[in-house]
């Protein structure tokens, strides 16, 4: 199988005030170009430190992660920002407020010393559904799921093959998380993109992943395909806790039933 | 008899562009028991709430038909009377525990600080009641927390220590913020556990405010669904499945289901007569 991402034995350690923090201890999980794969479990248990690994904002401090075969440390700065590209969770946050989305969408074209970027931030703003008049608007005119819009189109402006997902839709309404979702999946049909993406809500995962990892306190529980979750054939006692808990089983009269 | 009887309640903000109406003539009543109110951001679930305790401030203006509380007209109490009424009557548990405690007060203070100054405890009283109450939230090490600043605390532990903290005056009626959603669904299951039980064991009323749906439905009696400041419809938790009105339909239908389809999700449609009234 071809595996655009490697990830072997990672451990990730934060030094907190002389005490050693063992935020990632030992995962290991590899991603299939144009797979889409999910990491869920509770606050603190590692998940998004894994992608924050990935994209150098946190530290590799045992084992290594490969992308197309070759350590991270070996990929250049700019190489790298155009190959993987991260969405962060609040929309409120990670755009720059004092900047348009004109401008916001049109700086990693500059950075890359692309082009064009008129015609492309046009184009941009269409993939994500949003209207051509919001191009020269500010993050507080818009609303969270048209933030978010923004920053999906962000990512994705210097076209790249990985998207690194935190907890894209959770900070959204209901009505807007289905929208979002149905964006994302769009967008990876089109492109042909390799998602990893991480969530505390399974049902969410088990919509968007062929494969999830399951963690607990920083290591791997247990790796499930889709089918798999879909049909409760959890191995281990944590991953069911976690199923039985998901909110998605409260409406369901047969999970109630069974839980 | 019901604790809490509200008809007709409007809240308007006066904005630079002329009134926002965020409340549009609400009614409903509450017995002892647990009614969740849910909607989307912006549905005036959140003032609904606050109305109850008067917490809103000008520009915004609550007007109500009846606005009444275990016999006692809000509309007509006097600010010294509120004043009374919040805490050890009413009390309301906010979002978010980041702003809702006091950033540079140990938690230990903060929790003794009604309990010194409102019932005139001593101190040595006034910190086994605390603890008691941390305990009541399943804090396992009240004594720690008891020291801890704010800012030391987990979401899920600062929201219990704000739960503690409103019912440490044993209220009749308490509204609920999105108590849960900073939590994980474990937590989140607990916490709702423990305000389950102090409605059974105490006879409180719980007003539960929720995005969420599915939340509500398992662990309310009756769910009222608003939208752009009205109530669309009121249903018994159990029949949520069976919703009638298409907002609510429309709410359950767009959440991703674990083995459901890997169809695109189907968005609200919000082109319906409803969606306008």
């Amino acid at each position: 199988m071809n595996n655009l991402i490697e990830i072997e034995n990672l451990s990730v350690i934060f030094d907190a005030k002389g005490r050693k923090v063992r935020a990632i201890e030992g995962v290991s999980l590899t991603v299939a170009a144009r797979e889409s794969y999910g990491l869920v479990g509770e606050s603190g248990s590692g998940k998004s430190t894994i992608l924050r690994a990935l994209c150098g904002l946190a530290p590799i401090s045992e084992g290594e992660i490969r992308i197309h075969g070759k350590a991270l440390a070996h990929h250049g700065a700019k190489a790298f920002a155009a190959r993987v590209q991260m969405v962060f969770q609040d929309p409120y946050a990670s755009l720059h407020p004092r900047h348009t989305i004109d401008r916001t969408l049109s700086e990693p074209l500059a950075i890359h010393g692309i082009g064009g970027s008129d015609a492309k931030v046009v184009r941009a703003l269409e993939d994500v559904g949003l209207p051509a008049s919001f191009r020269f608007r500010y993050p507080h005119q818009l609303s969270g799921g048209q933030r978010q819009r923004v920053a999906i189109a962000r990512a994705l402006m210097l076209e790249p093959e990985i998207l690194l997902l935190d907890e894209p839709t959770s900070a959204l309404d209901a009505s807007v998380q289905a929208e979002v979702l149905n964006l994302l999946a769009r967008l990876r049909e089109e492109r042909g993109l390799t998602f990893l993406m991480v969530s505390h809500d399974l049902a969410v995962i088990d919509h968007m992943c062929d494969r999830v990892l399951v963690m607990q306190h920083g290591r791997a529980v247990e790796e499930l395909v889709r089918d798999d979750l879909a049909h409760a054939r959890m191995k281990t006692d944590y991953a069911r806790s976690l199923f039985e808990a998901s909110a998605d089983r409260m409406l369901d009269p047969a999970g109630k039933d069974s839980a | 008899m019901s604790l809490l009887n509200i008809e007709n309640l409007r809240v308007t903000f006066a904005t630079e562009t002329g009134p926002v109406e965020a409340v549009r003539g609400v009614s409903f009543s509450l017995g002892r028991e647990r009614l969740g109110i849910v909607g989307e951001s912006g549905s005036g679930k959140t003032i609904t709430g606050r109305s109850v305790l008067r917490l809103i401030r000008p520009p915004g203006r609550i007007e109500a038909d009846r606005m009444e509380f275990d016999g006692i007209d809000l509309t007509r109490a006097t600010e010294r009377q509120m004043r009374a009424l919040r805490g050890p009557r009413l009390a309301m548990v906010m979002q978010d525990p980041k702003y809702s405690l006091n950033p540079v007060m140990r938690v230990g203070a903060q929790l003794m600080e009604g309990l010194l100054r409102r019932d005139r405890l001593g101190r040595a009283e006034a910190r086994r009641r605390a603890i008691e109450a941390l305990e009541a939230v399943q804090i396992r090490d009240p004594e720690r927390v008891m020291e801890a600043w704010p800012h030391e605390l987990s979401g899920g532990m600062g929201q219990r220590v704000m739960i503690a903290m409103m019912l440490i005056p044993k209220p009749d009626l308490l509204i609920a913020d999105e108590p849960t959603s900073a939590l994980d669904v474990t937590v989140q299951a607990e916490v709702m556990s423990i305000l389950d039980g102090l409605v059974r064991e105490r006879g409180m009323g719980l007003i539960f405010i929720s995005h969420d749906l599915r939340l509500v439905a398992r662990f309310c009696d009756r769910v009222l669904v608003m939208y752009r400041g009205r109530i669309v419809e009121e249903l018994a938790a159990g029949d949520l499945l069976a919703a009638k009105h298409p907002y609510t339909q429309g709410l359950l239908n767009c959440l991703p289901r674990i083995g459901g389809a890997r169809a695109p999700l189907p968005g609200l449609d919000r082109t319906g007569a409803w969606a306008n009234e």
